[in-house]
């Protein structure tokens, strides 16, 4: 599955000294077995007789086969039998010391924040909130974790975020971008509320098992699949703006992990033309959308775009603003960004600084 | 005749005639269908995309009093094909049948929409075209419907679908379709539009009008990714899609992103032989309006150069929906050669049909 790498790009030696990577992927050694000491008995017996029902067609795995096991790099089985990214010293060797990582936040995915049952979904996000100081925060202090809470049922959402937002383990507020509505309208407000109110910022990261994958219908293949997840990060972009959080929450920041950067161009252009012909229909935007998306908005990089012209990549940076974006290596998963070698060309320094480290600096609560 | 060798000629690839309502198909529909949209007084039915009162669907200065917008032919001929410059115009009428639940009135529809257009449009106006309107809920019946219009008349150059459907594009349930347009010569033209049987995202309704009709670019990324991923590229090599109302500027980060995964995993899909960016270039063309790309200037000359075809982009104005002011729908900054291409060498090269008007 490897591929050589055959060329080294001239910006390999001039990332390093202390990156913060804002998509790192812990995961429960032996998946929900290693989360039940965190849970109550009840829920322990839920999940051993029932599991996690979410939309798909099968009981147990997801709906579209993953083309890697556990959608990982084949070297990150740990030699230990657990999953990838559940064992630290192979974390640290293969990737925060290799790299010299002197921040990484951890998003947590695939336990309760999707669930059917709201309140199992509400113990299992408890859990793995739990789990994740435990297991990592506590044994690295250059790891941080991600509040996870099951959005679909806010007031319990709120509650999660309630007990655990005075930690300053946490750095920020996680949500899955296959949300049941787009993420702007009311249902979900409770949880910005908080957000604000703690000063959090919200990562919605791509994933979630939740609805068909496009206006026509379910797709047939994970390449498919694959792409619509660019779409749900769209959708809540211009959701969260025409839905006026944005408006009515200023100083939120949400941050956009997974989903690419590079399409958001365009759709500033599309959006601020809508507005100017269709405002009436949203009243409560005051400001072009574009400006929303340029204060409330930050991009994680990885899997990064790879323009036919290597050096577009510093004029799609340019344009999405360089301080809007947070590098990210999605570590251990197969599409995983190497810092040294993912920006095929050479980028100015100063201002990958501010995407290496800088601007998760001023953003996450560190 | 059309003017020809002329380099201001101007081939508008999407123009919309609105049928006035369903009085003006019933001539054109048979015993059944007109006794029970008659008697079950079955009318109104303009498409949830485009509801005829709301901004995108008619520019302010284009509407007309107590008329659905582009209702009539006058005005058709006043405000689009002499007062935008056209030389010859392709109609693609949205209405009714392309988002019937009942497959069979959606089929009944659509044949009564193409035999309104060619009587009362193409007959009356020589600056007209016409796309072959179906009801894709029924793929055999719409084969039918195409091989029925295609060979008695040859001023219509297109097959029309919508981008949101029932399934994705590429399954095979569509192929009867993609196989009719083939043999005819016909390209397939992708309008915006949905037959609203799933939400606007792959995570739900939005609320707005506005949000709805901008994700329009999201629903056409995953049907050019369905055509690719299901081997409809090479399974009809003669085929070509045309995206209409798509908005343009999104498809070169699409043809990376889609790109790079294939390149991952292209495994899954032996059968897709190639990746988007050589298949958008060599088989998917697309409308100018809306343009929602950068504007003139060197993020222009970039992105075209990105695009790396000057055989995609078609001209249109969209008439009578709004996306610009004024009487030029080409964007501007475009080098003249460029503009010229767009305006009637690539939709000649494209619509095949179109040449056997020229004189």
């Amino acid at each position: 599955m490897s591929t050589a790498v055959l060329d080294r790009p001239v910006a390999a030696d001039k990332v390093g000294a202390g990156i913060i990577d804002s998509d790192i992927h812990p995961a429960p050694a032996q998946g929900g077995e290693t989360l039940k000491p965190y849970m109550a008995r009840r829920w322990q017996d839920h999940l051993d007789l029932y599991g996690q029902q979410t939309n798909g067609p099968y009981a147990s795995v997801y709906g579209y086969p993953r083309y890697m096991p556990g959608t990982a790099r084949r070297d990150a089985w740990p030699e230990n039998g657990g999953l990838p990214g559940s064992d630290l010293s192979l974390m640290r060797a293969q990737h925060l010391d290799r790299n010299d990582v002197a921040l990484g936040i951890m998003e947590p995915l695939g336990f309760g924040q999707s669930a059917h049952n709201v309140e199992f979904g509400a113990a299992l996000v408890s859990a793995v909130n739990d789990w994740q100081v435990d297991a990592f925060v506590d044994q690295e202090p250059r790891l941080r974790a991600s509040l996870v809470i099951a959005h679909e049922d806010a007031r319990a959402a709120v509650a999660e975020i309630r007990r655990r937002a005075p930690d300053r383990r946490y750095a920020q507020i996680q949500l899955v971008s296959l949300a049941a509505e787009p993420l702007g309208r009311r249902r979900y407000w409770p949880i910005y509320e908080e957000a604000a109110a703690y000063g959090l910022p919200i990562g919605i990261h791509v994933g979630g098992p939740a609805g068909a994958r496009t206006a026509s219908g379910w797709p047939a293949y994970y390449n498919e699949e694959h792409l619509s997840l660019v779409a749900t990060m769209q959708t809540h972009m211009m959701s969260l703006i025409f839905e006026g959080v944005c408006e009515y929450f200023p100083q939120l920041k949400f941050v956009l992990i997974e989903g690419g950067v590079a399409w958001s161009i365009p759709l500033r252009k599309r959006i601020d033309r809508l507005w100017r012909s269709m405002g009436s229909e949203v009243p409560h935007v005051k400001r072009p959308p574009s400006d929303y998306v340029a204060e409330n908005f930050y991009f994680s990089t990885q899997p990064i775009e790879e323009p036919e012209a290597p050096e577009d990549l510093v004029h799609i940076f340019e344009q999405v603003g360089w301080d809007r974006l947070l590098y990210a290596s999605d570590y251990p998963h197969w599409d995983y960004d190497d810092p040294k070698y993912a920006f095929k060309t050479e980028m100015p320094e100063d201002k990958m600084n501010k995407v290496m480290r800088s601007n998760a600096l001023g953003l996450y609560r560190l | 005749m059309v003017n020809t060798g002329s380099d201001s000629m101007k081939i508008d690839c999407d123009i919309h005639p609105g049928v006035p309502g369903v009085e003006a198909l019933l001539p054109y529909m048979s015993d059944f269908w007109r006794e029970q949209f008659v008697n079950r007084e079955i009318d109104g039915m303009e498409l949830a995309s485009y509801p005829p009162t709301a901004p995108i669907s008619c520019r302010p200065d284009w509407r007309e009093k107590g008329r659905p917008p582009g209702s009539s032919l006058e005005t058709v001929r006043r405000q689009a094909l002499d007062g935008l410059g056209l030389s010859l115009a392709i109609c693609n009428p949205l209405y009714g049948g392309q988002v019937a639940m009942s497959e069979h009135m959606g089929t009944a529809v659509s044949a009564a929409v193409n035999d309104w257009i060619r009587h009362e449009w193409l007959d009356r106006e020589p600056r007209l075209r016409a796309s072959i309107v179906v009801a894709a809920q029924d793929p055999i019946a719409a084969a039918a419907e195409i091989d029925r219009c295609a060979s008695s008349d040859r001023r219509f150059v297109q097959v029309l679908m919508l981008v949101a459907n029932e399934l994705t594009l590429g399954r095979r349930y569509y192929w009867p379709i993609f196989e009719a347009a083939q043999r005819h010569g016909l390209p397939i033209g992708i309008h915006a539009g949905s037959m609203q049987r799933y939400p606007a995202t792959p995570t739900g309704s939005p609320t707005h009008l506005l949000q709805d009709y901008a994700s329009a670019p999201q629903m056409f990324c995953a049907q050019v990714q369905s055509l690719l991923c299901e081997g409809v590229f090479s399974k009809f090599p003669d085929l070509t899609f045309v995206l209409i109302e798509s908005g343009v500027g999104w498809v070169v980060p699409f043809m990376w992103r889609s790109t790079k995964t294939w390149r991952g995993v292209r495994g899954e899909v032996p059968w897709m032989k190639r990746p988007a960016i050589d298949e958008v270039r060599d088989r998917i063309r697309m409308t100018i309006q809306p343009f929602d790309g950068p504007d003139a200037g060197p993020d222009l000359e970039r992105f075209i150069e990105q695009l790396g075809s000057d055989d995609i982009l078609l001209f249109s104005s969209d008439y009578p929906h709004w996306h610009f002011e004024g009487s030029d729908a080409m964007p501007p900054g475009l080098s003249s050669e460029l503009a010229r291409k767009i305006a009637w060498q690539n939709p000649l090269n494209t619509y095949p049909r179109l040449r056997e008007s020229l004189s």
